[in-house]
C-alpha cells in the first residue's frame, strides 16, 4: 500500500509540475489542481498508513487508532486549495477576457492585447 | 491570559466582513470604518508593544487548549515590532488610498485590505507552523484580490502570474509541513524546537528535506534570487497603495526565516547545522546584485522601484543569513527602514504615474513637479542607503555585523557596489522624469497650464507620503534607542529557551 500511495503522490506531482510549466492558463490551473491533490494525499499519509482504524482513542479497550491530526490538516488544506482554485479560475478568466489571450507570459502579446 | 493579544487578528477579521456586507454601498461609511479600524490597530499594537518591551513572552491559548495540543499565539519583542510596523504602514496607506480615490476604482478595496492585515498580523503572532500556513493563505487570498483591484489587461495578466507562483509556494509549504510532521509528530513551533533538538543526528535526512523546503517557501515570499520572478511584474502592475502594502509582505518571508531558523533549526541544532546560512548568503548577495542591475535597466518607473525593493530584500537577507545576534539586530533595523522607504517610493511612483505615465522618458512637466521630485529624492537616497537618512545607518549596521565573517570582503563589495548602481539607476530615472521636460531631438511641447491646474490633487495623499518621510526621519534621529531595541530583540531570538519555556510551560 505504501508503494501505491507513494507512487500516486509522485505521479500526481510530476504531472502537475509538467502542466504548470505550460504557457497557457488552462493547463497551468489543471496542474495546480493536480499538485494540490498530491499535497492532500501526501499530508494524509504523514500520519502513517493504517487500514480500518478509527482516528479516536478508546480508553476502555486497546485498539489500533490512526493519527487524527493529519486528517484535520488535510481538511483545512482541501478547503483552502478549493477556494484558491476558484480564485485563480476567476482571475485567469478576467485576464483572458480583458487581453484576449490566455498566454501566461507578459510580453509583446500582452501589449498588443491591451491595444485591442 | 491577555485577550488583547488576539485583538490584532480579530479586529480586522470583524471589520472586513462588516465593510463588505453592511457598508459596501456607502463609500464614506466604508472609509470611516476602515480608517477607524486602522487607527485602532495602531493603538492596540502599540499597547502590545509596550507590554513586550520588558522582554516577556506572552502566550495566548486559543480555546484554552494547552500547547502543544492547541494553537497558540505568541507575543515577543519580534512579533510586537513587526505588528506595530504593519499597523503604522497600513494606516498611512489607507489614508493614501482614501485621499487618491484608489479605493473607489474597484469594489471591496477596504474589506480586502482589512483581510490582508488580518493575515499579516496573524502570521507575525502565531506560534504554530500550520497556523502560519493558514495565515499565509489569508494574506495571500486577500492580496490576489488587491493586485487586480481596478482591473485592466496588464494588471490581470500580472495577477495570474502572481497567483500561480504563490499557489506553487503554498503547495510546497504543505509538502514541507507534512514532511516535518512525519518526522517530529508536532507542528507547534516551540514543541518542534524541543523535538528537533532531541532528534538523533543520523536520522535527520527527512527533517533536512523539510527544513530546506520550508526555507524555499519563505524565500519565495521574500523574493530571493532565483525565486524573485513574481515580484517585479506584480508590484509594478498592482495599484500603488497595494504595492506599498506589499512592502511588508516580503518582510513576512524574512520574518519567517528569522523565526524558524533561530527557534527551531537554530545555529546550535546539530540536525540542521549550516543548512540555511550556507545557501542563504550567496543567494542574498546575488539578489542584491540582480536587483541593482534591474534598477539600472528598467524602463518603467514602477519596475525601477520594484527592483529597488529587491535590492533592499537582498541587503536584509544578507544580514539574516549571517545568523548572529548582531546581524539579526541589523536586519531588524533595516526591516523597519526598508519597509518605509519602499512604501514611500511606491506612493511617489503612483503620483508620477497618475500625472504623466510610468515610462522613464522625457515628457511635459507635471503638476506639483517640485514637491514630488523632493519626495522621490528622499525615498531614493533612503532606499539606496545614502546619508543622512536611515538607510545609511541600516547598511552601516549590516556591514558592521558582517565584519567577523569569512566572506566579509565579498559582502562589503556587493553591498557598496550594489548601492552605487542603485543610486545611479534611481538618479537616472529621477533626472529624466523630473528634470527633462523634452527630448533634444523632438520639438518643445506646449506648456499645458490649464491641464496642470486641474491636475492639482487633494492634500491627503501628500500627508500620507510625508508621514512615511517623518517615519524615516524619526528612525534616523532615534537610531540609538531603535538599535538597542533591535539588539534586545535579537538577543531574545537567540535564546529560544525563554520562548519554549513560556509556550510549553509545565506540560513539557
Amino acid at each position: 500500500m505504501e508503494l501505491l500511495v507513494a507512487s500516486a503522490v509522485g505521479v500526481l506531482t510530476a504531472a502537475g509540475i509538467y502542466l504548470i510549466l505550460r504557457r497557457r492558463t488552462f493547463p497551468v490551473i489543471l496542474g495546480l489542481s493536480l499538485l494540490s491533490y498530491a499535497v492532500n494525499v501526501f499530508l494524509f499519509a504523514t500520519g502513517r498508513l493504517l487500514v480500518g482504524a478509527p482516528p479516536i482513542l478508546n480508553k476502555y479497550e486497546e485498539v489500533a487508532y490512526t493519527d487524527p491530526l493529519p486528517q484535520a490538516l488535510v481538511l483545512t488544506a482541501i478547503v483552502i486549495s478549493f477556494g484558491m482554485t476558484a480564485v485563480v479560475v476567476m482571475i485567469a478568466l478576467g485576464a483572458y477576457l480583458s487581453s484576449k489571450t490566455d498566454d501566461i507570459n507578459m510580453d509583446d502579446a500582452a501589449e498588443a492585447g491591451e491595444d485591442a | 491570559m491577555n485577550h488583547l493579544l488576539i485583538a490584532p487578528v480579530v479586529l480586522p477579521a470583524v471589520v472586513a466582513p462588516l465593510i463588505a456586507m453592511v457598508t459596501r454601498h456607502h463609500i464614506d461609511l466604508t472609509r470611516i470604518f476602515s480608517l477607524a479600524a486602522s487607527v485602532a490597530l495602531v493603538v492596540i499594537t502599540l499597547v502590545l508593544g509596550s507590554q513586550a518591551l520588558d522582554g516577556s513572552v506572552q502566550v495566548y491559548e486559543l480555546g484554552n487548549w494547552k500547547a502543544p495540543f492547541g494553537i497558540v499565539l505568541v507575543l515577543d519583542r519580534l512579533s510586537a515590532m513587526m505588528c506595530i510596523l504593519t499597523a503604522i504602514l497600513a494606516l498611512v496607506i489607507n489614508l493614501y488610498a482614501v485621499g487618491t480615490g484608489w479605493d473607489k476604482r474597484g469594489s471591496n478595496f477596504h474589506s480586502l485590505f482589512q483581510f490582508q492585515l488580518m493575515g499579516i498580523q496573524g502570521a507575525f503572532l502565531t506560534g504554530d507552523a500550520f497556523n502560519l500556513f493558514v495565515f499565509f493563505e489569508v494574506l495571500l487570498i486577500a492580496s490576489y484580490g488587491l493586485t487586480i483591484h481596478a482591473g485592466g489587461a496588464r494588471r490581470f495578466q500580472a495577477g495570474v502570474q502572481y497567483v500561480v507562483y504563490n499557489l506553487l509556494g503554498s503547495s510546497l509549504f504543505l509538502f514541507a509541513l507534512g514532511t516535518i510532521y512525519a518526522v517530529t509528530g508536532t507542528l507547534n513551533m516551540a514543541d518542534l524546537a524541543v523535538k528537533v533538538a532531541e532528534l538523533s543526528p543520523d536520522n535527520t535526512a527527512l527533517l533536512r528535506v523539510g527544513a530546506i523546503m520550508l526555507l524555499l517557501v519563505f524565500c519565495i515570499k521574500a523574493a530571493l534570487l532565483p525565486l524573485h520572478f513574481w515580484l517585479p511584474a506584480s508590484y509594478a502592475e498592482a495599484p500603488a497603495p497595494v504595492a506599498a502594502l506589499f512592502a511588508i509582505m516580503t518582510k513576512v518571508g524574512a520574518y519567517a526565516i528569522l523565526r524558524f531558523f533561530t527557534l527551531i533549526f537554530g545555529p546550535d541544532v546539530q540536525a540542521t547545522t549550516g543548512l540555511a546560512g550556507d545557501w542563504l548568503l550567496p543567494a542574498a548577495l546575488f539578489t542584491l546584485a540582480a536587483g541593482a542591475v534591474g534598477v539600472l535597466g528598467a524602463r518603467d518607473l514602477g519596475r525601477v522601484i520594484a527592483y529597488g525593493a529587491i535590492t533592499s530584500m537582498g541587503t536584509l537577507l544578507i544580514a539574516v543569513s549571517l545568523f548572529t545576534p548582531e546581524a539579526a539586530a541589523a536586519a531588524l533595523y533595516y526591516t523597519v527602514h526598508s519597509t518605509f522607504a519602499a512604501a514611500l517610493l511606491f506612493l511617489v511612483t503612483d503620483m508620477v504615474v497618475e500625472r504623466r505615465g510610468a515610462e522613464v522618458t522625457p515628457k511635459a512637466p507635471m503638476a506639483q513637479n517640485g514637491l514630488i521630485a523632493a519626495l522621490f529624492f528622499v525615498g531614493a537616497i533612503a532606499l539606496a542607503g545614502m546619508p543622512p537618512i536611515s538607510g545609511f545607518i541600516g547598511k552601516l549596521l549590516v556591514m558592521d555585523a558582517a565584519r567577523g565573517h569569512e566572506m566579509v570582503w565579498t559582502i562589503w563589495a556587493v553591498i557598496l557596489i550594489g548601492s552605487l548602481v542603485t543610486i545611479l539607476g534611481l538618479a537616472r530615472a529621477g533626472t529624466i522624469i523630473f528634470w527633462k521636460s523634452y527630448d533634444a531631438t523632438t520639438e518643445v511641447p506646449e506648456p499645458a497650464t490649464e491641464a496642470v491646474d486641474t491636475q492639482r490633487a487633494a492634500s491627503l495623499p501628500f500627508v500620507a507620503t510625508f508621514g512615511l518621510v517623518v517615519g524615516l526621519v524619526l528612525l534616523t534621529i532615534f537610531a540609538g534607542p531603535m538599535s538597542s531595541f533591535a539588539d534586545a530583540t535579537a538577543n531574545q531570538l537567540f535564546t529560544p529557551e525563554i520562548y519554549i519555556e513560556n509556550v510549553l510551560g509545565d506540560t513539557k
